[in-house]
């Protein structure tokens, strides 16, 4: 079929602003926006940028916003996104080139919440035990892959750059509740930031943008409570 | 000549399972920096889906004996049997390490390590399948690969990420650091280092259908060779039995441990009639083999190169009871919609979003995926390269750790869950052997000018080309010509064939045309560069499968069907000159106490 792709163009080398482009091409309805992207830079543009590479939704690489919602480019198809197709950079984030974007801001959110397994007991001979209902309490969180699609479709994030977003929460989540880390207290302090979970308006668009399927605004309302329970 | 300059005890390149785990390791120790392409937690690893191996024996018994016969028996005798018994004696503690780094895997019902089946794993008594491979979910490398990340984030490991490596700088022999590109500004950075590892990962986008990520383009291993070093056993490729059709995206060994079987167009079972005894779970080079084999008899589905996976309950449940199987617990094995959604969850997504199909309610179907390079760059059991065929010399300062590498402990063929078993292993032990190799060492001096000059002008040959060859074309007729005659079976007159294509692309290649002559992520040279690296692995691969003449492990040859231990149980070293000269030497094969008998599945 044929499809019409209007994607916004930038380069920093050469234009003061970005602008849209249209480009025409043959398409099978079950080839992702990826290919289509990668069939424009391959034959028509090859200064057409974007990050790309496991192709299947597992890497987080090509988060973009896709007629309007954040989607990963691998894992669009266009008999889904249909035969005229808008693709501009996520937003939130400062456009380094086309389609890509710095990912710093993004990634010093996700460091900032600990993001890593705390527990300083002598480790035992052989694995801690954990219950499967206990691995079952965290293991949603655990599935994200840092693409930003959600943090870069939230109002919240838009308006203040310095909200740690949804995706830090999410991982910090994954923490949170794992019954065999110990670094609850200190996250969830760090959370209870003016910038951390009380930004989030419960507003969704991040359960809609995420394309691992994790129910984020579920997982943020989560940890709200935790933090309230523990000041109790 | 504009660059910038660093300094490191330990440069990592790449930051993938190998790449991070030296990085904690030797991290911990003295200054060491990773550089990577990608973001790290976007590294191939995270594609890993099934399990990685340990006979942890927590639903069953199992030992780490048995582990290294059937590792040794799916090489096809071809591993180095010193290096696989040191990686399944060493397994049971990364796996328990990675979990005391928070590592969420699945639990039993006791709060252990779940374990599932995966193919040629057995108790080597009953030779039935055994639980072995450790799993989170279907995500395991994921989960890995993340883990890695944020202890390396808790550890303060320095990482350069988006810059990417173009060329060591050897001298005298030695290496001495790297020269990588900042993708970002297009500025060169001279990394002037005590030791250097390479972890790079895999090249399968060498051919058509593959499991690999676009990024996969065997960077370390192309700019190994062009050293003028040697790379080990580079016709040994892995084809998956079961990539989605047409696109080549893996669809687990798990969802056979799991109780799934291939049926062929005529609604038959058909791998009973190549391995009577583990049937679905043979090696992968036996599946891969069997659906070609179907395919070429007029058995696939509507005529065409591919057959159906059947993960649908009431398949199983039918074939559980045909064949008796049975837990461990002496029950009937039974599998209903929610489990397999648990215990696959993001292959039902993929089937769901890319095939239309709901393999709780649908066959999958599936074809044979270009997935894991058993070659690479040869190391010894520490990880340090091999300067040649002797066994003794190393390169002094260089090491590599991964699926970049080939230690050998996958020979012929790997078994499933055997690579993310190596990666933990062998970067673990590179990084610890880095750390006190350095502590012990000065910086030694380096012409930091020239070899940035070097890469510069590499890099102006592809900018400044007046050519018109383009990289599409170039790429898709040198797939094409590997997936036709390099890969699941292979004759020599199409070996020759490859052999003289690939000459003339690499020819053509130097007259290659790119749009983006800019400076900032200028993603169209690097992909032209990565190019210029397929091409010479392919170069290297086809030549070493030519010379070959016998069938092992996963080179399987129509004109020489047999295994020929008197003359070939050897691992070739390929070294190819300035002018793409290819020359083929040997080494012999590490074999402790397992002589090679028939391999029978
Ligand atoms: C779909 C799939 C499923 C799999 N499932 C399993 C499984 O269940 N069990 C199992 O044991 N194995 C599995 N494997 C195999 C296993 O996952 C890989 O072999 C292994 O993860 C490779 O790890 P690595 O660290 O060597 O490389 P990778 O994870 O591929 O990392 C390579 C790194 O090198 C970097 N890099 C590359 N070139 C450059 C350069 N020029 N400059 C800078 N950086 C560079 C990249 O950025 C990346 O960080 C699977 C493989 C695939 C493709
Ligand atoms: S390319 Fe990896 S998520 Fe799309």
């Amino acid at each position: 079929m044929k499809v019409t792709v209007k994607i916004q163009r930038f380069n920093p080398e050469q234009d003061s602003a970005p602008y849209w482009k249209e480009y025409s091409i043959d398409a099978e309805p079950t080839d992702r926006v990826l290919d289509g992207l990668l069939h424009i830079k391959n034959t028509i543009d090859g200064t057409l940028t974007i990050r790309s590479s496991c192709a299947h939704g597992i890497c987080g690489s090509d988060a973009m916003r896709i007629n309007g919602v954040n989607r990963l480019a691998c894992k669009s198809l266009f008999k889904d996104v249909g035969t005229t197709v808008t693709v501009e950079p996520i937003a939130g984030l400062p456009v380094i080139k086309d389609l890509v974007v710095d990912m710093e801001p993004f990634m010093e959110h996700y460091r900032a919440v600990l993001p890593f397994f705390i527990n300083d007991d002598p480790a035992p001979q052989t694995e801690r035990l954990q219950s499967h209902e206990d691995h079952q309490r965290f293991d949603e969180s655990t599935k994200c892959i840092l693409c930003a699609c959600c943090t870069t479709s939230c109002p919240s994030f838009w308006a203040n750059e310095d909200y740690l977003g949804p995706a830090a929460i999410v991982q910090a989540h994954r923490f949170i509740f794992d019954s065999r880390d110990h670094g609850t207290a200190q996250r969830l302090e760090i959370l209870s930031d003016p910038d951390g979970v009380w930004r989030c308006r419960t507003i969704f668009n991040c359960t809609d943008a995420c394309p691992r399927e994790i129910k984020v605004t579920q997982v943020i309302g989560e940890v709200k409570k935790e933090i309230l329970y523990s000041k109790l | 000549m504009q660059y910038h300059y660093h300094k490191h005890d330990v440069i990592i390149v790449g930051a993938g399972g190998a790449g991070l785990t030296a990085a904690l390791y030797a991290g911990k120790e003295v200054d060491t920096a990773v550089i990577s392409k990608l973001y790290p937690t976007r590294s191939h690893t995270g594609a890993a889906q099934g399990g990685i191996g340990a006979s942890l024996a927590n639903l069953e018994k199992d030992t780490w004996q048995w582990h290294a016969y059937d590792t040794i028996k799916g090489s096809d005798f071809l591993g180095d049997q010193d290096a696989i018994e040191f990686m399944c004696k060493d397994a049971p503690s990364v796996v328990y390490e990675l979990e005391h780094m928070g590592l969420p895997f699945d639990r039993t019902p006791e709060g252990k390590i779940s374990q599932r089946r995966f193919g040629g794993h057995t108790n080597n008594e009953t030779k039935q399948p055994v639980l072995r491979a450790c799993n989170a979910a279907d995500r395991t490398g994921h989960m890995i690969l993340q883990t890695l990340y944020q202890q390396c984030i808790k550890h303060n490991v320095n990482f350069y990420d988006e810059y990417q490596m173009l060329d060591l700088i050897m001298v005298d022999g030695e290496c001495r650091g790297v020269v990588a590109y900042e993708i970002d500004t297009g500025d060169l950075h001279v990394f002037h280092a005590k030791a250097v590892m390479l972890a790079t990962g895999g090249w399968g986008r060498v051919w058509n259908i593959t499991s690999n990520a676009l990024t996969l383009t065997g960077d370390g291993a192309a700019v190994v060779l062009r050293h003028n070093l040697p790379l080990e056993d580079m016709e040994f490729f892995q084809f998956h039995p079961t990539g989605l059709f047409k696109l080549g995206i893996l669809i687990t060994e798990a969802v056979r441990g799991e109780g799934g079987v291939l049926i062929n167009k005529d609604g038959e079972r058909f791998m009973p009639k190549y391995a009577p005894t583990v049937k679905e779970l043979a090696s992968r080079d036996v599946v891969s083999r069997a659906i070609y084999l179907e395919v070429m008899d007029g058995k696939g589905i509507d005529g065409k190169d591919y057959v159906y996976l059947d993960i649908t309950p009431d398949t199983v449940n039918k074939y559980f009871e045909i064949d008796d199987s049975r837990q461990p617990n002496g029950e009937l094995r039974h599998i209903d919609s929610d489990y397999v959604r648990a215990k696959l969850e993001d292959i039902t997504d993929f089937c769901k979003t890319y095939v239309g199909v709901d393999p709780t309610k649908e066959p999958i179907p599936v074809q044979p995926t270009a997935h894991y390079a058993m070659g690479g760059i040869p190391t010894d059991i520490d990880t340090r390269v091999r300067a040649n065929e002797s066994k003794k010399d190393v390169v002094t300062g260089l090491y590599a750790a991964g699926e970049c590498a080939c230690v050998s402990v996958h020979g012929g063929n790997r078994l499933g869950t055997n690579s993310l078993l190596d990666i933990v292993v062998f970067g673990r032990r590179g990084g610890k052997v880095m750390a006190q190799e350095v502590k012990e060492m000065d910086f030694q001096p380096i012409d930091a000018d020239a070899a940035a000059a070097k890469v510069q002008a590499e890099l102006d040959g592809i900018l400044n080309s007046t050519g018109e060859e383009t990289l599409a074309v170039l790429q898709q007729e040198m797939k094409t010509v590997m997936s036709k005659d390099v890969g699941v079976f292979r004759v020599e007159e199409g070996m020759a064939e490859a052999v003289a294509k690939i000459r003339e692309l690499r020819q053509r290649f130097k007259n290659i045309h790119i749009d983006d002559k800019g400076k900032r992520f200028n993603t169209n040279l690097l992909e032209a560069w990565q190019l210029g690296c397929l091409l010479d692995l392919a170069l290297v691969t086809a030549e070493s499968a030519l010379a070959r003449k016998e069938s092992r492990g996963a080179h399987a040859r129509d004109d020489y069907k047999e295994r020929d231990d008197e003359n070939w149980m050897k691992h070739t070293m390929a070294y190819m000159d300035a002018d793409g000269k290819v020359t083929l030497k040997y080494m012999p094969v590490a074999v402790t106490t397992h002589k090679p008998v028939k391999r029978v599945y």
